[in-house]
């Protein structure tokens, strides 16, 4: 059985927008997903209903979201808040946002193992010190006692990262994590995220509109169309041959240096008419 | 590979649009100032010098922190210079007092980064593209916006729209329509890609790729990502540490990179292949 499998999942804006449609996809102990799709898609509402973070406007309307084995939408709530508290964390797409800027580095890391996990200040804080050394951050010390004004943009986000492995979670979401960085920062982003993956055998849902980046992190890949899932797939078939027209077309909008001709076309409307046709005839048939 | 052709081919033979010589700015670092006496100032921009030529489309790259938004703020005199000197068509403007730097403003126009804190969210896009044309008195605002729209690929009822109501693409299409409005020679564009989704980037460097040619505008485009500079201009500048370490056509730069610096960050663009060499995590 898997980490995470999500079925038939629909989520809905109160009024009645749909914003995702029967969303199935599944994270195995361990495994890399990466969650694609343009702004809008849903992706990253698929990330925030398995934290249960949606918005307060949002809803699931149907389908199951189960996390090492319990299904997050039966359960009570005291009970599923536990169960994601000790199962999840989040990698955000923006580390200076994320961190509460009144507050020192360390403390913010540590909040979790000694708030929810029960852990003692002292343990709490060396293992604080010991996951700042892990993300290679130049003298994890000075590091804790800092404010998140006082660190750089990479440096921020190691120590979320840093941060996000402290409970060993089975599974992290990663929204985003190197958007916000210039390409050099993200190298060395990519290349800390699956170290530590590697090392400590947690599954990550990996959210990002990047097909390079993906081809770098990932193992096996969702794409988002519109709140549907187009194609479910491993990493080595994709980049070969994308199955589905809008998955070949999103692979030709993305940037590639090398080849500037096959590169940044935007998706053609007549793979989106006719995408969005497919996908009628699949609502049309339930 | 064949050498780009552009607007670059097109424009008369003319003096450069921009000559930048040895041009420096140095802000005060606060976090250093001593209690008594005045801040170190941390030197951003060490000197630079270099032509832009009318027509051209210049790419601008290097890493956070390189000094390249510094150095196109510079160019428009949106920071002042410490040293050296920024002219604009013939006239040297590093000093030039605000009044008479208007009529080259109108010139001269910017589109940012984030359309979000670049637009007014309280204003309609209407309100939003007239208001640099009522400050420069031209005639006709509303036909302008509404020429400004359709160059841009906005149906004219988005006028009556508000910023939140749009898609990032679109307050991205604003934020462009704003700076056409006013028939400038120039347009600066710092990283106005790195906020949308890849199919949102291609269409919005499509848009600005048509424009270029056809208003006949001189572009610089700042970016971190070396693959829409390929994409899109004719000559790239890389930055690192406030200093140009390679002044390049852009077809050379990618096919022989000299400098270590452009190699590193060539290096570090994940393409979208798993086997790219040097990339395995």
């Amino acid at each position: 059985m898997s980490l995470l499998e999500i079925t038939a999942l629909c989520a809905d804006i109160a009024g009645g927008t749909r914003l995702l449609h029967d969303v199935s996809l599944s994270v195995d102990v361990g495994e890399v997903r990466g969650l694609v799709g343009e702004s809008g898609a849903g992706k990253s509402m698929i990330g925030k209903a398995v934290l249960g973070i949606l918005p307060r406007s949002v809803a699931i309307s149907g389908g199951t979201i189960r996390l090492d084995g319990q299904d997050l939408c039966t359960l009570p709530p005291a009970a599923r808040r536990r169960l994601i508290g000790q199962c999840t964390a989040l990698i955000p797409q923006d580390p200076l946002t994320a961190l509460n800027p009144s507050r020192r580095v360390g403390r913010q890391i540590t909040d979790r193992l000694t708030d929810r996990l029960g852990w003692t200040r002292r343990a709490a804080e060396t293992r604080a010190r010991d996951l700042l050394a892990e993300v290679r951050l130049p003298d994890p010390e000075r590091v804790l006692r800092s404010y998140p004004h006082e660190l750089s943009g990479g440096m921020r986000q190691r120590a979320l990262i840093a941060a996000a492995f402290a409970a060993e979670p089975k599974l992290i979401i990663a929204d985003e994590p190197t958007t916000a960085l210039d390409v050099t920062v993200q190298r060395e982003i990519l290349r800390l995220i699956g170290a530590m993956q590697r090392r400590h055998g947690t599954a990550l849902l990996f959210v990002t509109h990047d097909l390079g980046v993906v081809s770098k992190i990932c193992q096996t890949l969702s794409v988002l169309y519109a709140g549907h899932v187009v194609e479910d797939t491993d990493i080595g078939s994709f980049f070969r041959a994308p199955a589905h027209p809008y998955s070949a077309a999103l692979l030709a909008a993305t940037p590639q240096y090398t080849d500037p001709e096959a590169s940044l076309t935007p998706v053609p409307d007549a793979v989106i008419r006719d995408v969005e046709a497919e996908l009628q005839g699949r609502r049309a048939g339930q | 590979m064949t050498q780009p052709t552009g607007p670059l081919d097109k424009s008369p033979p003319s003096g450069p649009i921009f000559s930048i010589r040895g041009l420096r700015v140095s802000l005060p670092d606060m976090a250093r100032k001593p209690l008594l006496g005045p801040a170190p100032r941390n030197r951003i921009l060490k000197g630079l010098s270099f032509d832009l030529s009318r027509g051209e489309t210049l790419g601008i790259v290097g890493g956070s922190g390189s000094g390249k938004s510094t150095l196109g703020r510079a160019m428009l005199r949106l920071v002042e210079a410490s040293g050296g000197q920024v002219i604009f068509e013939g006239r040297d403007i590093t000093h030039l007092p605000e009044t008479a730097l208007r009529a080259e403003r109108r010139r001269m126009q910017m589109i940012f980064q984030d359309p979000m804190s670049s637009l007014n969210p309280r204003r309609t896009v209407a309100a939003i593209i007239a208001a640099p044309l009522r400050l420069h008195r031209l005639d006709d605002p509303a036909d302008r916006v509404r020429q400004a729209l359709d160059q841009v690929g906005l149906p004219a009822a988005f006028a009556r729209r508000y910023p939140h109501e749009l898609s990032g693409g679109q307050r991205q299409r604003v934020g462009i329509a704003r700076a056409i409005a006013l028939e400038p020679d120039f347009i600066l564009a710092d990283e106005i890609v790195s906020g949308l989704d890849v199919s949102s980037q291609a269409k919005i460097l499509n848009l600005l790729e048509t424009l270029v040619a056809r208003l006949n505008l001189t572009l610089a485009f700042i970016s971190h990502d070396l693959s829409v500079i390929r994409r899109l201009c004719t000559r790239t500048l890389v930055i690192d540490a406030g200093a140009i370490v390679e002044d390049a056509p852009t077809a050379r730069l990618f096919e022989t990179p000299q400098a270590p610096y452009t190699r590193d960050l060539l290096a570090a663009i994940p393409l979208p292949d798993p086997d790219q060499p040097g990339w395995a995590l």
